[in-house]
């Protein structure tokens, strides 16, 4: 018997915020909704208002707007963004994947930018990263999950004084690693600095971005449930 | 009138960019290329009542600010 099931009625409330190009959509509303249980919205970029009494706020990957200057630097003037800073400020939870993640850096829900992979190439596959610091997304540090990954621009740069600030405040949730949990370059796919693969932010830790898809592998039938985890934790302690 | 805004990556920035077209050069037997930087030129168009403001060159400014470079990673030159 599968273990999501005791989500099947979750009192959480998850949306989904969907940008013109966005392309892992999909994947997150069939996560939050049929695999966790959550009542799922689906919000269009153009509306000015999340669903009443929403709890989760999911920015799905893809490449909003075709990456046209940044990416995501279009996306952050959309009509729904004073919506989601609102949430965030509120203490709502806000969860950015790939896109997603970039588009928080854009909109300054989060420090730091997404830039080219050191290695100039787009990074398709599964890598592992570590929980490194706990939070509502990341309950146990020391965990190693494998996750998914697909993007061009997913490196993490920030000043030093960001990173030091990011270290000292416990944010770097999750760090790319070996499957045995070790820091190592060879296990960073794209020359991440500090190997940082996902950071919060939010009075709260309430903000969450990582490039890797917790999405796209929250089923046994997919290989790997290990983003469930992800889900399961913030679904358990949202509302 | 028309505005130019240059952005650059910081020099700090790792520019793989950058990177790639100067091994490209090498290819093609350009000796002497020590670092290539690749930047962006934005031109903009201005309508001559607000081309005439006082306040044209902060505007622009604001713009690259908030929307033409990302401050974390790039610099930028307004020209007029």
């Amino acid at each position: 018997m599968r273990a999501l099931s005791c989500y099947r009625f979750s009192p959480v409330k998850a949306c989904v915020v969907v940008f013109p190009g966005s392309n892992a959509d999909a994947e997150m509303i069939h996560t939050l909704r049929d695999v966790c249980g959550a009542p799922t919205e689906v919000v269009w970029h153009t509306e000015t208002a999340l669903p009443a009494g929403v709890d989760l706020v999911a920015l799905p990957g893809g490449f909003s707007y075709g990456d046209y200057l940044r990416c995501g630097a279009i996306a952050k003037v959309s009509p729904i963004v004073p919506a989601i800073r609102a949430h965030a400020a509120r203490g709502g939870w806000v969860l950015g994947v790939c896109n997603g993640f970039q588009i928080l850096t854009e909109v300054g829900l989060l420090p730091g930018a997404l830039t080219l992979n050191v290695n100039r190439r787009f990074e398709c596959g599964d890598w592992f990263v570590k929980v490194t610091a706990e939070g509502p997304f990341t309950p146990r540090v020391g965990d190693v999950w494998r996750l998914p990954i697909a993007h061009g621009e997913g490196r993490y740069q920030a000043d030093e004084a960001t990173l030091r600030r990011l270290e000292g405040e416990g944010l770097i949730g999750l760090r790319y690693c070996t499957s045995a949990g070790a820091i190592d370059e060879a296990a960073n796919p794209n020359g991440s600095l500090h190997a940082i693969a996902g950071i919060y932010g939010g009075s709260r830790k309430n903000v969450f971005g990582l490039m890797p898809h917790p999405e796209r592998m929250s089923e046994e039938i997919l290989g790997c449930a290990d983003g469930r985890k992800l889900f399961e934790a913030v679904l358990s302690r949202a509302a | 009138m028309k505005a130019t805004v240059l952005v650059r990556l910081k020099g700090e920035v790792l520019d793989v960019q950058g990177d790639a077209v100067r091994r490209a050069l090498g290819k093609l037997g350009f000796d002497g290329v020590t670092d290539v930087r690749v930047g962006k030129i934005v031109e903009i168009e201005i309508d001559e009542v607000h081309a005439r403001a006082p306040d044209l060159k902060e505007r622009l400014q604001k713009m690259a600010d908030e929307m033409l470079a990302n401050p974390v990673i790039e610099d930028y030159e307004v020209r007029l």
